[in-house]
């Protein structure tokens, strides 16, 4: 699958494109097929987004697992410091990025 | 193409801006186009009847015209010194600082923000070719 | 250390106003993020993994207590609770919002700090010895020259736009603690036949994807011409760096390619016209300047005795404590580099205890030191044990200055975008595996260095060890370098064969570093047997 990904313009929280609104969850990530480009375009100009690219994906029972890992590393945060990401409480969330 | 926007006050040089090659082979030119990759000093002998010399930045972070400038002026040049292609508001200070006194960018700029910009910084650090005192200078006099 | 005066205060409160209205602009639309990407950058903000990442100056790597204080402040205030001493000397953010830059860098002004070309195309922090002014091998101390640079540096008109970012480091000893020779321009300050001090000019030095040592370009440049002798040097590469290869584009390129000769030639061609334009300051400035790294009002009775009954304090003194040129007087180095820790990370807590510690033991100044680790620079001796308590109860009295635990490690791929592999943990495994001191201080001075890409930011070029993560489709793999070093005896790492799994990799260095032990003479350090043993028998013991 095609997933949309950027950072939020004021926070630069990673965020990923739901098909109606950017989410921190790349759970929350939708399949653009081949729309990503007019997406990001015109997400980008809106200023709803900062920087924004397409990632390949595959779809899990866990919902959508970037391809690469430093999608993956910006998808949970650093593994180095698991108090710091998006699932502190959960000691399998680094094997989910490697 | 947008009206340059002159720091000057003497009249608008008519005679359009050739190449520094054709510059080189014609013997009446009065005005001069260098391309960023170009060598300012090549023009160097004909300063005293150069009425304005256009200095392109293809890419505003390519900052090579901003070197030609402060050769030209260092070496007496008098005349129009123009930026011109992808200028933007962020870069006029330091053009201006670098020598140039008239833009022709790209897109327009809003003259007013670009007088904000220029009078910004009250005091500079360096010496450059545009003669403000730099902050040692008014240390010790 | 410096203050500023009101020309200097004001410079930095306008820069702020400056970036505010810039931020508000590329809020508003005003601006695109390409045209407001150089802009941050030159304001120290990156966009990287998490978040933006902010790099604040610590120019030459001395801080006062107080200046430490406002950066734990914001970490605490703005980011998660702690800050990443890096190797330029400077700390990082991680988790910055755009929307509150200007307002930090509103804070980081009312104590004259900033983030003034931390980042860009553009001259950036000019490194220095992390003992200087306190060690009695240098001639001077080489921190004044190192603001006049600052100075000349910041906000330079005519070079905002280099082809590439540019790095200088100045010191003023024969041992170079800052790994001078790799950087763009490395300045060593020596005394002419007349005894007058002056700037000996190395060009051309770098890590990356092209390592090189500076070579030397100017033996002597007298204090009154060194301005002008730096923008010969800069203009040359503006008007002649390559543009048209992001990984060709730094001045090590320009002068390889010219060679040093004709590198020269031209910087002296356009010397000898600059000379002509009135940029230098007087030396009067020079001498304005040097009046702020006066020594500090140290007491001349201070005793130069040392009880080292207990045995973990005489550990840490002797490998973390380094002698210093005033009687009584000692050089102590705080070690970021806990066992099993993330190197060069400090808690806001343990940014706030450093400031105490500073302010009670150090006459207020710190240091930062480009392998990660924090320097108090004027402590008297009687108050090491003091201290030395202090830093063991928060975790930062590790004994291993120099050691092979005492890494460095660049932010990697838990942070950083450029990255192709993690680094950290690969530093903390490693930690780990060599947590024994007894090993540690057997194996004596070894120093480990690991980037996580090509940018070698970890500086792994330099390394003894080096390791380099790398992308091997699509998973980590780790090559591993040895021979390298960043101090006077420079010299560029070379790799060993093919790359290794993370473990496989901290095998390997074990294998490395057991065949050092059986093969060293009398003395020789881990890097000393590598250079009189060769790669080949290293190669051989790794893989057979």
């Amino acid at each position: 699958m095609n997933i949309l990904t950027g950072n939020d313009l004021k926070t630069g929280d990673v965020i990923w494109w739901t098909g109606l609104d950017w989410s921190r969850f790349v759970k929350d990530a939708t399949d653009v097929g081949d729309q990503g480009e007019a997406i990001l375009h015109r997400e980008e100009a809106a200023r709803r987004v900062n920087s924004p690219y397409i990632i390949d994906a595959e779809q899990t029972d866990d919902g959508p697992r970037p391809g690469h890992i430093k999608d993956r590393v910006r998808a949970l945060g650093p593994t180095v410091r698991p108090d710091l990401t998006l699932k502190p409480a959960d000691p399998d969330a680094g094997e989910w990025v490697i | 193409m947008v009206d340059p926007i002159r720091l000057r006050d003497d009249e608008v040089h008519e005679e359009p801006a050739v190449s520094l090659d054709s510059f080189l082979d014609q013997s009446n030119a009065t005005a001069v186009r260098i391309e960023a990759g170009e060598d300012a000093r090549v023009l160097l002998p004909f300063l005293d009847r150069l009425s304005l010399i256009e200095i392109d930045f293809p890419a505003f972070g390519d900052g090579r015209g901003y070197s030609a400038a402060q050769i030209l002026r260092e070496s007496g040049y008098t005349g129009e010194l123009r930026a011109s292609g992808d200028v933007l508001l962020d870069q006029v200070s330091h053009m201006r600082r670098s020598g140039f006194d008239a833009f022709a960018p790209d897109s327009p700029i809003n003259p007013k923000l670009m007088e904000e910009a220029i009078q910004r910084y009250e005091h500079v650090y360096q010496a450059t070719s545009d003669q403000r005192p730099p902050i040692w200078r008014l240390r010790h006099g | 250390m410096y203050q500023y005066d009101q020309y200097d205060q004001e410079m930095v409160d306008t820069r702020v106003e400056e970036f505010r209205d810039q931020v508000k602009r590329r809020l508003a639309g005003d601006l695109t993020e390409d045209q407001f990407k150089p802009l941050r950058l030159m304001n120290g903000l990156y966009l990287q993994l998490h978040a933006y990442m902010l790099r604040v100056a610590v120019p030459y790597g001395t801080l006062s207590s107080k200046q430490m204080r406002m950066l734990g402040h914001i970490a605490r205030k703005y980011d998660r609770d702690y800050g990443h001493f890096t190797t330029r000397q400077n700390i990082q953010y991680n988790w910055i919002k755009l929307e509150d830059a200007p307002d930090i860098l509103a804070d980081l002004a009312s104590v004259e700090m900033h983030a003034i070309q931390t980042s860009g195309n553009c001259i950036r922090n000019i490194s220095s010895d992390q003992f200087a002014g306190a060690t009695a091998d240098e001639i001077a101390d080489p921190r004044p020259w190192a603001e006049i640079l600052r100075q000349w540096s910041s906000f330079h008109p005519e070079f905002s736009y280099l082809p590439r970012k540019f790095k200088f480091a100045v010191i003023a000893s024969d041992t170079d603690r800052a790994a001078m020779r790799l950087h763009d321009i490395g300045i060593q300050l020596v005394h002419n036949e007349a005894g007058e001090l002056g700037a000996k000019f190395f060009v051309g030095g770098g890590m990356g994807r092209t390592p090189m040592v500076a070579p030397e370009i100017r033996a002597f440049v007298p204090a009154d011409e060194l301005i002008s002798y730096a923008e010969a040097c800069l203009r040359v590469y503006n008007r002649y760096g390559r543009r048209d290869n992001k990984y060709k584009a730094r001045i090590k390129i320009l002068v390889h390619e010219l060679g040093k000769e004709e590198y020269t030639r031209q910087v002296e061609e356009e010397f000898a016209h600059m000379k002509t334009l009135g940029l230098n300051p007087p030396v009067e400035e020079l001498a304005r300047i040097t009046e702020y790294f006066q020594d500090p009002a140290y007491d001349k009775q201070a005793s130069d005795d040392l009880d080292l009954s207990d045995p973990d304090f005489a550990l840490w003194v002797d490998q973390n404590v380094s002698a210093h040129n005033q009687p009584g007087y000692a050089i102590a180095t705080i070690s970021l580099k806990p066992r099993g820790g993330i190197p060069g990370d400090a808690s806001s807590k343990q940014i706030d205890l450093m400031a105490d510690l500073a302010e009670e033991y150090s006459f207020d100044e710190l240091r930062v030191t480009h392998s990660q680790n924090i320097v108090l620079p004027y402590v008297r001796k009687s108050d090491l044990y003091a201290l030395w308590q202090t830093l063991d109860e928060a975790g930062l009295a590790p004994a291993n200055l120099d050691l092979i635990t005492d890494s460095i490690a660049c932010p990697g791929l838990d942070y950083c975008s450029l990255a192709n592999a993690r680094s950290i943990p690969l530093a903390q495994k490693i930690s780990e595996r060599f947590a024994d001191l007894g090993r540690q201080r057997e194996l004596g001075e070894l120093k480990l260095k690991i980037s996580g890409c090509i940018n070698a930011c970890g500086h792994h070029h330099a390394g003894h060890i080096g390791i380099l993560g790398v992308d091997r489709k699509g998973t980590e793999n780790y090559q591993l370098l040895l021979g390298g070093s960043g101090a006077e005896d420079a010299s560029l790492a070379k790799i060993t064969g093919p790359g290794f799994t993370e473990d496989g990799v901290i095998d390997a260095i074990e294998t490395v570093t057991d065949l050092y032990l059986e093969q060293r003479e009398d003395g020789e350090r881990f890097i000393d047997t590598y250079r009189r043993v060769g790669m080949a028998r290293f190669k051989e013991a790794i893989y057979g």
